[in-house]
């Protein structure tokens, strides 16, 4: 018989709506291995250990932004965190946090989707374009302005990582900001007078003080913070401008 | 079949119980949750130094105004003992606030392309503290040419 392998102790935050009213820790030992993730960890313990467990995942590899929680207390993608990282344990993992949790480590997110609609994200032609007249053209430099922003998976780890979010659920938030940013700094796109009335809000940038967190736990390196606050200053132009010129200072 | 994770806690019981809405965690001690936040919140709590430092110089002003005893008064207070301990702890957080801003300085700023090539955020960063020494350098200049 050979031998056991080592093991690690990971602790989850359940919440079972049909038998509790507030979460409870739940303690398990999970044998691991050198390449396992936090997510395959979890899936150990669904698979073998307890089926009741519920997280969201699915792709394995950092694209989907299905399987964001807390580990440790820090925002991450748990197919993107090792055990070994985290060793000797216990591992503390808990449903992302300022949104309501749903069950385990399920959050609602329709809110968050709610938002993501509201800014549009989808390029809105400057003027109508047929097929016949080819693809738009884009330097470089035209696509660096937003090329960043354009890596966003919607993990919401910025959300868990931004207390402002967690303290008013109303501001739009530094993903949804950074898409905002992403459509308005494409030269393709003509959308940026439907767009600016959200970013203006006091829900929009104006809700941000530059914590800055959301940038650090950012797993595409999007930065939303820096998407969020140099609208500080597109807003306030926009505020401005208005009385000095009669399109707001916009081209 | 469902295996208990530990003996005497169920995993999940049938039952006819209405189920809970979502758990909306509290917000209370958030920046104590993270160093992230407490840095931020010392960024923030010295923010008062800062405004503190205007007031003791606003105060001078408001002196300057009002006459040489009131000035000289204001002159004499800034030389007890008591003003020069606080000076030094404004003068520490005052470095510590400018410190968390200069930090966060590149995230307020829109892309700047120098040469091509898109400044970096430890670029930017120490723009700020350049602008600071040459100010500073600027400022004991000034005073070493005006002293009395």
């Amino acid at each position: 018989m050979s031998e056991p392998g080592p093991t690690i102790q990971i602790e989850v935050l359940r919440y079972r709506p049909e038998q509790e009213d507030k979460p409870v820790w739940q303690r398990y030992t999970v044998p691991f291995t050198d390449d396992m993730s936090v997510l395959q960890g979890l899936q150990h313990i669904k698979d073998e250990l307890d089926g009741t467990l519920s997280f969201r995942w699915s792709c394995r590899m950092a694209i989907c932004g299905s399987c964001g929680m807390m580990v440790n207390g820090k925002p991450e993608l748990s197919c993107k965190t090792f055990l070994r990282d985290l060793l000797p344990g216990p591992v503390r993992i808990e449903a992302l946090a300022h949104f309501p949790i749903e069950r385990d480590l399920v959050v609602s997110v329709g809110e968050f989707v709610k938002k993501l609609e509201a800014i549009k994200p989808y390029l809105i032609p400057k003027l109508p374009r047929t097929l016949a007249e080819g693809e738009y053209l884009q330097t470089p430099a035209q696509l660096e302005q937003f090329e960043q922003y354009s890596s966003c998976i919607n993990c919401m780890l910025c959300y868990a990582a931004c207390p402002q979010f967690g303290l008013d659920p109303g501001f739009a938030g530094p993903g949804v900001l950074a898409l905002l940013h992403r459509y308005n700094a494409d030269s393709r796109d003509g959308g940026r007078d439907e767009r600016m009335p959200i970013l203006n809000a006091e829900e929009g940038v104006w809700s941000c003080t530059a914590v800055g967190y959301c940038s650090e736990v950012c797993p595409k390196h999007v930065d939303p913070a820096n998407a969020v606050n140099q609208n500080k200053v597109n807003s306030a132009k926009d505020y401005f401008l208005r009385f000095l010129t009669p399109k707001g200072g916009r081209p | 079949m469902i295996r208990n994770a530990e003996p005497g806690r169920p995993a999940s019981t049938p039952s006819l119980r209405p189920p809970a809405p979502p758990y909306v965690r509290p917000m209370q001690g958030w920046w104590q949750r993270n160093p992230f936040f407490v840095r931020y919140m010392v960024r923030e709590a010295t923010a008062v130094a800062v405004a503190m430092y205007a007031l003791v110089l606003t105060l001078g002003v408001v002196c300057l105004a009002a006459g040489e005893a009131a000035w000289n008064g204001w002159f004499d207070a800034m030389r007890t003992p008591w003003s020069i301990g606080l000076h030094a702890v404004l003068l520490v957080a005052m470095v510590v606030h400018a410190k968390s801003w200069f930090d966060i300085m590149p995230k307020t700023m829109p892309m700047i392309v120098v040469g091509g090539r898109r400044l970096s955020a430890e670029a930017i960063t120490r723009g700020g503290w350049a602008a600071t020494g040459l100010a500073c350098a600027l400022l004991f200049a000034l005073a070493w040419w005006w002293r009395p």
